[in-house]
């Protein structure tokens, strides 16, 4: 390669709201739910039907724009984009063109390469459009209205990023953003977080941007990274082969590696925009405005300062629990519970991360309740249960979500500190490992170690511990 | 899509202007449609360029008649199976779904 | 073949002292209708059984007291552009030939709330595009007056309906004059209220800025009783306004000393028959004879009114008609070349030859390039039509004027030049634009015996204004039966 070239990259990031209502009808958001089920005649297009917008939605973009210091146009409005496509009832999308909610903002993340913001230029209130099932058999599909209507903004980013690594860390930021704000559970493989990759490259130092593509709605993270690296050859390729980058959509195929265009003569890519006549301008007051700021929850930086500062936790560790809403609401509230933080935290940044990893699993899944967790470490705490049957009694709870106290009762997992008990065992220990007890006798201290565990193992596992190990060396 | 104009400055529609507007609205026009077609969008355009003799500098454009804002409805949730209401009137359905034309190519 | 020479509220007084049941009065409309369909063509459905049924719990809940309204047990009819559950609804169109709503729409609600019987659903222009209803998929309405004659439109069904005694009120919608047209033109009062007034949740839309629901009756009176029941504030329509002066019929008084009436000199000039002229300027003459204080003044504007019109409505008709795509209702070709086959073939057989003329025109004016130039100089223009409105209001209680340059057309004259027929509009269109509201009341004929209408336009919320002077009006001029309905009567 002759030439040192540089990737811009743009995000378009789609959130769908956490809202119980649809954005312009009362019908429910709720997943799971048997086609065209939630639907009523707004969300289907039907003649004569008319959008009524819900507050709620406007107040969540409001607060996500804060929240990535955008300026809110206080007065702003809804417009029509024309485009025919099964999915969207009406053939047009209810969405903000000419006066987007929020604009100018922008958000600061942090790599290897240091700390950068990535400007936001605006964030928009829009609508969800239906979903498609295609058929295997024959040349159709299905059309089901169930999304049609949900509330999304969309998010989109100056050209401020130059990385895959800058690109993961920007929407590492803007989730658990809007994960702390309440406003959306953004989980991608559900659909409710969507990502749009504009990408272009030039050679290094040159001002004028390259043409650029997009890529729609890829699936993951990782395949955002992987699409970013295979897009960036592509182009760059194009044009050291004397070739040129044409501005097209293209879709990332993740299983495959490479991208191919979205093209037909039958889209010509001109929405007609104009302003929706069926809904009257959003006028934000000061009042209504400050209202949004005072109500902004606590974000990830004061929430790590504050472990820190009022918990004593190590820094790494308030860093771990914070960069997730569940974990971190997990970890307050079993430390309110049982009023020893260092302990909560534990348990979270060990025994939970290590289950996380091993179900592949993220922060988010997490279902067990911060009752049980306070519950568990008290047992533990109490000398009810050892450590060792602790892990084994967490793993249910991570699962199951089970009471621990009902659980070691019914299990017989208390621990066993009679010393008659442990004395009668550990005699048995000690007749039948003749050659340990030698060894042990002869200065071997390792020796000690085996039968320590050989006397925890007749007892499964419930021993405690300390006893076990002070009760044998006198016995020896 | 450029249109032209005449010396006379009347407006002049090509036909690639038609073909493009026939994609946007989904309309197909017969030969003899689209020629009739042409003629009257031409006049009528001829005829709305009578807007441009109006000084509107300075003007905001009115979308709205009344300064009505912030009509909204509160985050409720009105719970009903809409299913066969959405579809009674579906020219073709499969259990409770739309049936449209593929629209990709797996 | 009495009823229903009666107004609306005189029959529904009627109904009221027990002298006639509600089932009696539907069911000399559904005689009226048999015997002069076949000429007039006034309806596109005809829910005889329906209607009956409906008029006989009416009976009962004026029987119990339950409905108290003065149009309760009183037959109506709805323009087909009105959703009706379980009714046909087909806008005039192939497109929806065969839609059959699930949801009934607010104004039509509010009128069943008041006991209304509604008869069937009346003729149109397709999608309401048109000046004549001779667009309609289902056969052209004739004049009940001159049965050669259109009787305009686009709510010709409606007002053909009422002039030719099938049914004593009806409803119609106006978005450029579509009520008060052909209520000019078939020599009944339609009254287009302000925008905002009735709710347009259920309307099928043509250019949401602009539509509005109104009543089509013999006089003022109706008019203003069946307003009184249409206006509500309804939270599914984000434009629907809230409003305390909706007691329309306290307006009918018979006294316009003082009231400042205005008469563009721009709606007297080039273009306007002199036998229009003449009967408007003789009805202003007899409001100041009867102490209304009358002056012509310039409006300015007005030739600019028809292009901001056509683009502003023509560009939202462009949207509001994309669902009509053979997917979720009404027609759809054959679909074995794809979904963009489908979607054109859908469309272009199933929308008629204007319906697709203006869907041409709205896409163009919004396309890339265009818009500023077409769609944001139209927005505008309204802008300053409405400020040349604001300036008049200022000056006047009302502004009179014609309703059209001339009396109805012939059939089949107005369809083969469609911007010599957008012409028509030139004393409707701009009251649309400014959202005010604005009545149309006989006024004469010409000298083929054609009605003549003068149409009252009022500021905005100021209907009461309207209603009074059409009020002190008609007490002189009473209302004139059409030849129609009084054939009726020789059968």
């Amino acid at each position: 390669m002759s030439k040192k070239y540089e990737t811009v990259i743009g995000l378009e990031v789609h959130v769908e709201l956490a809202t119980k209502s649809k954005i312009f009808c009362s019908c429910s958001t709720a997943f799971g739910s048997a086609p065209n089920t939630h639907t009523c005649p707004v969300c289907t297009g039907m003649p004569g039907s008319l959008p009524v917008l819900n507050k709620k939605v406007v107040e969540y973009a409001m607060a996500v724009g804060l929240a990535a210091n955008c300026k809110i146009n206080q007065y702003c409005r809804f417009d029509r984009k024309n485009y025919f496509y099964p999915d969207n009832p009406q053939n047009y999308q209810i969405s903000q063109l000419y006066l987007p909610i929020c604009h100018h903002g922008g958000i600061e993340i942090e790599t290897e390469d240091g700390v950068k913001t990535i400007g936001i230029h605006e964030i928009h209130m829009e609508e969800d459009a239906g979903k498609l099932v295609h058929d295997d058999w024959e040349p159709v599909s299905l059309v089901d209205y169930n999304r049609s209507g949900v509330p999304l903004i969309e998010i989109v980013s100056e050209p401020d990023m130059r990385s895959a690594k800058e690109v993961i860390a920007y929407l590492d930021k803007l989730r658990m953003m809007i994960q702390y704000l309440g406003a959306s559970d953004c989980k991608m493989q559900e659909g409710s977080m969507r990502v749009d990759v504009n990408l272009s490259v030039r050679q290094q130092g040159s001002k004028a941007y390259g043409t650029r593509t997009e890529m729609k709605n890829i699936g993951s993270f990782k395949a955002i990274a992987r699409a970013i690296e295979a897009e960036t050859v592509r182009q760059i390729d194009l044009l050291e082969s004397g070739g040129r980058v044409v501005q097209e959509t293209r879709h990332w195929n993740d299983e495959e590696g490479y991208s191919y265009a979205m093209r037909s003569k039958e889209d010509a890519q001109d929405y007609r925009y104009f302003p929706e006549p069926d809904l009257v301008p959003i006028v934000i007051s000061d009042e209504w405005l400050q209202q949004i700021k005072d109500r902004q929850p606590e974000f990830r930086e004061a929430k790590q300062a504050r472990y820190v500062s009022a918990f004593g936790l190590p820094e790494y560790d308030a860093k771990i629990l914070t960069s997730s809403k569940k974990l971190a609401d997990l970890f307050e509230e079993t430390a309110a519970l049982c009023k020893k933080p260092k302990k909560a935290s534990n348990w979270l940044m060990g025994e939970t991360m290590r289950l996380l990893k091993e179900h592949e699993m993220d922060p988010e899944e997490l279902s067990f309740s911060p009752q049980n967790l306070a519950r568990l470490i008290a047992l533990a705490d109490a000398g009810t249960i050892n450590g060792t049957v602790a892990k084994e009694v967490f793993e249910k709870v991570f699962a199951e979500d089970i009471a621990p106290e009902q659980y070691v009762q019914e299990h017989q997992l208390q621990m066993v500190d009679d010393e008659d008990a442990l004395k009668e065992t550990i005699a048995k220990v000690i007749e039948e490992n003749p050659q340990s007890v030698a060894d042990y006798q002869g200065g071997k201290e390792k020796a000690l170690g085996f039968l320590v565990g050989q006397t925890m193992k007749a007892l499964k596992g419930k021993a405690n511990p300390g006893m076990v190990n002070q009760m044998l060396k006198e016995m020896l | 899509m450029e249109k032209k104009q005449t010396e006379a400055g009347k407006n002049v529609i090509t036909d690639e202007i038609m073909e493009y507007v026939g994609i946007l609205a989904k309309l197909e026009l017969s030969v003899e449609e689209k020629q009739a077609a042409k003629k009257d969008m031409e006049r009528i355009l001829d005829y709305v360029g009578k807007l441009n003799q109006l000084d509107t500098s300075g003007v905001e454009p009115m979308s709205d008649i009344f300064s009505v804002s912030n009509v909204f409805r509160e985050d409720q949730v009105e719970h009903k199976d809409g299913a066969e209401d959405a579809l009674a009137n579906a020219p073709k359905r499969r259990g409770q779904a739309f049936v449209v034309p593929r629209t990709v190519d797996l | 073949m009495k009823l229903l020479s009666l107004t609306a509220v005189e029959l529904g007084k009627k109904i009221k002292a027990r002298q006639v049941t509600a089932e009696e009065a539907v069911r000399e409309a559904l005689c009226a209708i048999e015997q002069k369909e076949a000429q007039v063509h006034s309806f596109v459905t005809v829910d005889q059984e329906g209607a009956i049924k409906r008029a006989r719990e009416v009976q009962k809940g004026i029987a119990n007291g339950s409905l108290t309204s003065p149009l309760a047990g009183v037959p109506v009819a709805i323009k087909d552009n009105l959703c009706t559950q379980g009714m046909l609804t087909t806008c005039g169109s192939n497109m929806l030939h065969n839609f059959i709503p699930t949801y009934t729409a607010q104004a039509v609600r509010n009128l069943e709330r008041a006991g209304a019987v509604i008869l069937g659903k009346t003729n149109m222009d397709e999608f309401a595009m048109g000046s004549t209803t001779e667009t309609s998929a289902f056969g052209a309405t004739k004049n009940p007056w001159n049965l050669d004659h259109v009787p305009g439109g686009s709510s010709g069904g409606s007002c053909a309906a009422v002039a030719a005694e099938e049914v004593p009120y009806a409803l119609g919608s106006d978005t450029g004059g579509s009520i008060r047209q052909p209520s000019a033109f078939c020599g009944v009062t339609g009254l287009k209220p302000t925008y905002g007034t009735v709710s347009r949740y259920g309307l099928i839309a043509y250019g949401s800025s602009l539509d509005q629901v109104g009543p089509i009756a013999k006089d003022v009176t109706d008019c203003a009783a069946v307003l009184e029941v249409l206006a509500s504030h309804d939270q599914k329509d984000s434009t629907s306004m809230k409003r305390e002066d909706t007691d329309f019929t306290a307006a009918l008084k018979d006294d316009v000393r003082g009231m400042r009436i205005g008469i563009p000199r721009d709606y007297l000039g080039d273009g306007l028959e002199d036998d229009v002229k003449t009967a408007v300027l003789a009805a202003a003459d007899a409001l100041k004879q009867q102490g209304a204080m009358v002056e012509q003044f310039d409006l300015r504007l007005v030739e600019y009114a028809i292009p901001a019109y056509y683009v502003i409505a023509a560009a939202e008709a462009s949207s509001n008609l994309e669902r009509y795509d053979g997917v979720k209702y009404g027609y759809r070709a054959q679909d074995d070349q794809g979904l963009h086959q489908m979607y054109k073939k859908t469309r272009s057989q199933g929308f008629g030859a204007e319906v697709k003329r203006r869907i041409m025109l709205g896409s163009f004016v919004l396309s890339s390039g265009y818009y500023d130039a077409y769609y944001l100089k139209a927005l505008r223009t309204k802008a300053l039509i409405k400020q040349a409105f604001d300036e008049a209001f200022e000056k006047y209680d009302l502004i009179l004027g014609p309703v059209a340059p001339a009396p109805a057309p012939k059939l089949g004259e107005s369809l083969c030049d469609p911007l010599k027929m957008y012409l028509g509009d030139i004393y409707t269109v701009s009251v649309n634009l400014a959202g005010l509201p604005a009545i149309s009341v006989p006024c004469g004929v010409d000298a083929k015996g054609l009605p003549i209408g003068l149409q009252l336009i009022g500021d905005c919320f100021q209907e009461k204004k309207i209603i009074q002077a059409a009020y002190a009006y008609q007490q002189i001029r009473r209302y004139q039966r059409s030849p129609l309905a009084q054939r009726g009567e020789i059968i």
